[in-house]
């Protein structure tokens, strides 16, 4: 890229009662991500431009926002990787309350974290109360905690997106939360019963949007959701599992 | 309580640049003939055998006029006027299985039933509710068909074995190679499967303990990163073999024998 490129934006602005799409123009310079251009937009022409950043290193997943209709981190776009012969859009996250411009409030999913049953450590491993925890038995949920909370997946889920469904489910990123506790070897609580129930798990239609747009490349539905669905599968619909439980044959969930 | 307001989109609307209907619609086209064409050849009832070859969709052949079937021709108990094909008879289990794969699940929600049309795409409905009641609450019921879906590969494999002894004598037949592939391919898509990750070890939290479990877990989980491709290519391989064999039982090609 050279460094006379110039490019157009197009960036929602606005707050809660409504808004529209302004249109800025800015000079491309090499390296650059969008945050950078969002920067310079607010330094050049929009010093009042709200945009929520932190790190500028896909960490902090402050700067979730939807880059052509794509969710995605600002400060982990690149602009060579967007066209820039039409304006690229920028928006705010859809599935969460406005508050101004590219800001929204994703207090909603901490709230949700709040509903999860937190860890409770199973019995000890030994007389003395201590534990031993081997790599091999923390790896499956070491990814998971990987999760820097962007909510992109939150905001791509259609089930909330389209659906509205947020007092019945929790979402992509609080189902990897609730597995990365139910799947610790450590941990003794059981959260069958409220996955089912209040969070929802059944909403989820494995159509993997959140996975795709997950920055952390966790693999979301294939190693968390879909291993929970089995899970909640075991205790609630396998026929044969329930049939052998009430006949005693076999034990009612302990931890494994 | 909802204390998030959505904007709702209407169905299609998205600021995405991107050509995102291209991936649905290929998958819809697929999909959509696959299924047109599995049930058309199980209504034959014909053409689906030549001397040794056996099409998968009509394994195992439990009555019938073939040398492969089971139990010999078509049971008396069965009315005249009930359609009557080998096929009907056993298809529903790989197909019950194709049905409720997670992979395909996923697949057909997007590409058949707009919900959601692609990611971050605005939907047609309103209304939803997921698999969290009836009807597609069945879809847990997916390790059953798990289930049959392992029993049928032993079929398929004798199948396999079978399509290279020419009356008695060891050969290799194109027609050979494609059965053999198909068993191959089928036996990677049920090995990789979501739920035998699950049954096998999946449900285990303390992987050390069980060590066994904790290597099949991990041989399920290899297989398993690709089940997407394992479940095209498998696709792919049975409606192949079965039109394989109905042109050389039809006539239309013959069999190149390897040797
Ligand atoms: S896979 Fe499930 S949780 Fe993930 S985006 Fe799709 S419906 Fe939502
Ligand atoms: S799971 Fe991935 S997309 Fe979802 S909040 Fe965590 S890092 Fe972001
Ligand atoms: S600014 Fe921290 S993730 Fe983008
Ligand atoms: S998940 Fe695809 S076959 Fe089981």
């Amino acid at each position: 890229m050279t460094t006379s490129v110039s490019a157009t934006f197009k960036i929602w602005r606005g707050d809660a009662s409504g808004g529209a799409f302004v249109e800025y123009q800015t000079q491309l310079s090499e390296g650059m991500v969008v945050l950078d251009a969002v920067h310079q937009i607010q330094a050049e022409s929009a010093p009042d431009l709200a945009c929520r950043w932190n790190c500028k290193a896909g960490k902090c997943g402050s700067c979730s926002a939807e880059v052509n209709g794509v969710p995605r981190l600002m400060c982990m776009t690149r602009m060579n990787d967007l066209p820039v012969d039409q304006p690229v859009t920028i928006q705010p996250l859809h599935t969460f309350p406005m508050i101004r411009d590219l800001v929204t409030d994703v207090s909603w999913n901490y709230r949700q974290k709040l509903r999860v049953k937190k860890f409770s450590p199973r019995a000890p491993d030994r007389p003395d109360g201590t534990y031993t925890m081997y790599q091999r038995d923390i790896e499956r949920v070491q990814e998971f905690r990987k999760c820097i909370e962007c909510f992109l997946c939150q905001d791509v889920c259609h089930v909330l997106r389209d659906h509205e469904k947020h007092d019945e489910f929790i979402g992509p990123r609080l189902l990897i939360y609730t597995a990365s506790l139910e799947m610790h070897p450590l941990d003794g609580e059981d959260r069958l019963q409220a996955l089912k129930d209040e969070h929802g798990i059944g909403y989820c239609n494995i159509t993997k949007c959140c996975t795709k747009v997950c920055p952390e490349e966790i693999r979301i539905t294939d190693n968390g959701i879909i291993p929970l669905k089995e899970r909640v599968v075991d205790e609630f619909y396998d026929p044969l599992k329930i049939v052998l439980r009430a006949l005693g044959v076999k034990k009612q969930k302990t931890a494994k | 309580m909802v204390d998030v307001p959505v904007k709702r989109l209407r169905f299609g609307q998205t600021q995405r640049r991107d050509a995102w209907w291209v991936t649905p619609a290929i998958s819809f086209l697929i999909l959509g003939s696959f299924v047109v064409y599995a049930t058309w050849a199980a209504f034959q009832g014909d053409h689906y055998f030549v001397g040794n070859y056996l099409s998968p969709f009509y394994s195992p052949e439990l009555w019938g006029g073939s040398p492969h079937a089971l139990f010999g021709t078509k049971p008396s108990f069965i009315p005249e006027w009930v359609p009557f094909s080998p096929a009907l008879l056993i298809l529903w289990a790989p197909g019950g299985f194709r049905f409720t794969c997670y992979y395909y699940r996923g697949n057909y929600y997007k590409s058949m039933w707009a919900d959601p049309p692609a990611c971050a795409v605005g939907e047609p409905r309103k209304h939803y509710l997921g698999e969290k009641v009836f009807p597609l609450i069945i879809q847990n019921l997916h390790r059953y068909f798990l289930y049959f879906a392992v029993f049928f590969l032993f079929f398929l494999a004798h199948d396999a074995w079978k399509s290279f002894w020419f009356n008695d004598s060891f050969g290799v037949g194109v027609g050979s190679l494609i059965i053999t592939a198909n068993v191959i391919l089928l036996g990677g898509y049920t090995f990789s499967c979501h739920s035998m990750r699950h049954l096998v070890g999946g449900f285990l939290d303390r992987f050390s303990a069980k060590p066994a479990r904790s290597s099949c877990y991990d041989c399920v989980s290899s297989l398993n990163r690709h089940h997407h491709l394992w479940a095209w290519c498998s696709l792919f391989c049975v409606a192949g073999c079965d039109v394989y064999i109905r042109l050389l039982s039809k006539g239309v090609i013959c069999d190149w024998r390897i040797f």
